[in-house]
């Protein structure tokens, strides 16, 4: 369903992403770890159309992800590492205008919007603006969003960073049923390892660009001689502290960011 | 067709949430037709130039709808910021209809802000020489909103900031309203203000709307026809051009 061949991406002199080759299965939950700056973010921006990779091939749901580009968006959900909803419109509104540029079909708008809305618990907050939502509710609004199209193909990055675990709870159980029932293809990026261990079907590593392991909780365990994913993880990665390599395009934001909050 | 119904749709849901940017942009139009059509209004009259707030209140509207299409640049930097900008570049849609969509609906709020200028006008004595014709003037504000939006939508596309954003507002589009012509009469000006109010797309757009509320004009309703025209197309080409590589 996934399909990345010597995948990279520079940043000037900066390698991102270094020569990544991973495949993902139909209705497999995936896992892509790695310290901050090891390339995660990166990779999911090529993967879903918004980065164009310096080199190397990227396939998803069978389309070219660099030629095909809109079958590419049509055929994967994200639910990005920062929030992406209007705060201006309700949260109806925002889930009506994804569903028209998704092209989902008009006769089924309003029930897939119902039956989304409801089981992120949000049915009854409809018609209330976003911006009067909490962080947890604005990320509720996304997955269910993000979902609103059938994707073949979930991208969730850090989903539940900040999220209380009722929520996270939630997420998983979900997101779990969904790929079993539609075998739909989740990739997922996360720095909680258990929550790694107990959904991912296999999980990667990867480190300053470069893909280091990839194979199921039990096989990087087996590998890497450790009992647990996090001693593993650790193993792999080593236990010095990282400074969060910045790309060109991620300076200009933290500077926004900053100058948000002063 | 749907999908720049629904974007349209989105800006002007916002611009009526949005009662702080209705008031907030109509207190600067306000404050010039007072400070300047009172202030000014004798000397003008004393030169024997008549009546300046008539003169005047087109140029105001033109300003109005210039300012406010400009803000409408300043939305997609928002977007960026908020994340919403994400979300509908990575949609299956193809930019010229996101920036397009977009860019009718900022170009809406505009001119919806030129027109309530146009009642304040009416209550602080302004009258239409002839209704029928003034009612043409909605064309020419259009035409003008749209164009400064798509400019703006290109300019959003790559300024990252606000302070660029505003830059371009203090540099280009402040000198562009004030060497046009919107108001003072180019009839005495010297020669270099002439030539540049001559090359000024915004001079064209405030002579259309003097012809059709006042009935006069100093280029001719068809030069300044023309002159919308290759604004509109020049200003929607680049726009589109500058959101193609717009970047989250």
């Amino acid at each position: 369903m996934i399909e990345a061949s010597h995948l990279t991406k520079k940043f000037g002199n900066f390698t991102a992403v270094n020569d990544i080759s991973f495949k993902v299965e139909a209705g497999e939950l995936f896992a892509l770890l790695g310290p901050n700056g090891a390339g995660k973010s990166t990779t999911i921006k090529m993967l879903t159309t918004l980065l164009k990779p310096t080199s190397g091939k990227l396939k998803l749901n069978d389309y070219d992800v660099a030629k095909q580009q809109d079958l590419t968006r049509k055929s994967f959900g994200i639910v990005f590492q920062d929030p992406s909803v209007d705060n201006d419109l309700t949260a109806y509104e925002n889930m009506q205008l994804h569903a028209v540029m998704y092209n989902v079909p008009r006769k089924e708008t309003d029930s897939r919007i119902k039956e989304l809305l409801t089981l992120v618990e949000l049915w009854d907050r409809r018609d209330h603006l976003v911006k009067t939502f909490s962080g947890g509710m604005k990320r509720r609004l996304e997955i269910a969003r993000g979902l609103l199209h059938h994707p073949k193909v979930l991208f969730l990055d850090e989903p539940t960073l900040g999220l209380d675990t009722q929520t996270r709870n939630l997420l998983w159980g979900y997101v779990g049923n969904l790929a079993k029932e539609k075998d739909m293809t989740v990739l997922f990026t996360t720095h909680y390892l258990d929550e790694a261990e107990a959904n991912a079907n296999r999980i990667a590593i990867i480190d300053h660009g470069k893909l280091l392991v990839i194979g199921t909780a039990a096989e990087l365990m087996k590998q890497t001689k450790t009992n647990t994913l996090e001693k593993a993880y650790l193993d792999l990665t080593g236990k010095e502290l990282r400074d969060e390599e910045v790309s060109p395009h991620e300076v200009w934001r933290s500077r926004q960011r900053s100058r948000n909050m002063r | 067709m749907r999908i720049m119904y629904y974007l349209w749709l989105r800006q002007i849901k916002r611009y009526f949430r949005s009662k702080s940017r209705i008031v907030g942009a109509i207190g600067q139009p306000l404050l010039f037709l007072l400070a300047l059509g009172y202030g000014l209004g004798s000397v003008y009259k004393a030169a024997g130039q008549g009546n300046y707030l008539q003169f005047l209140v087109p140029g105001i509207m033109a300003q109005t709808v210039l300012f406010s299409s400009m803000f409408y640049g300043a939305m997609i930097i928002f977007d960026r910021q908020f994340g919403f900008l994400k979300e509908t570049i990575v949609a299956p849609v193809s930019r010229l209809k996101i920036m397009l969509g977009g860019a009718i609906g900022g170009a809406t709020t505009a001119v919806m802000q030129g027109l309530l200028v146009f009642i304040i006008s009416l209550a602080l004595g302004f009258r239409p020489y002839n209704w029928a014709m003034a009612s043409i003037s909605i064309i020419f504000l259009s035409a003008l909103a749209l164009s400064i939006t798509a400019f703006s939508s290109g300019i959003g596309s790559f300024v990252q900031d606000m302070q660029g954003f505003q830059a371009i507002n203090q540099f280009l589009v402040f000198p562009l309203y004030f060497l046009s012509g919107a108001l003072y009469p180019l009839t005495h000006v010297p020669t270099w203000l002439k030539i540049i109010a001559e090359i000024n797309p915004i001079s064209y757009t405030v002579d259309a709307l003097r012809w059709s509320m006042l009935g006069t004009s100093r280029f001719g309703i068809i030069h300044d026809c023309i002159a919308l025209a290759i604004t509109l197309i020049v200003l929607i080409v680049f726009g589109a051009l500058r959101f193609r590589h717009i970047e989250a």
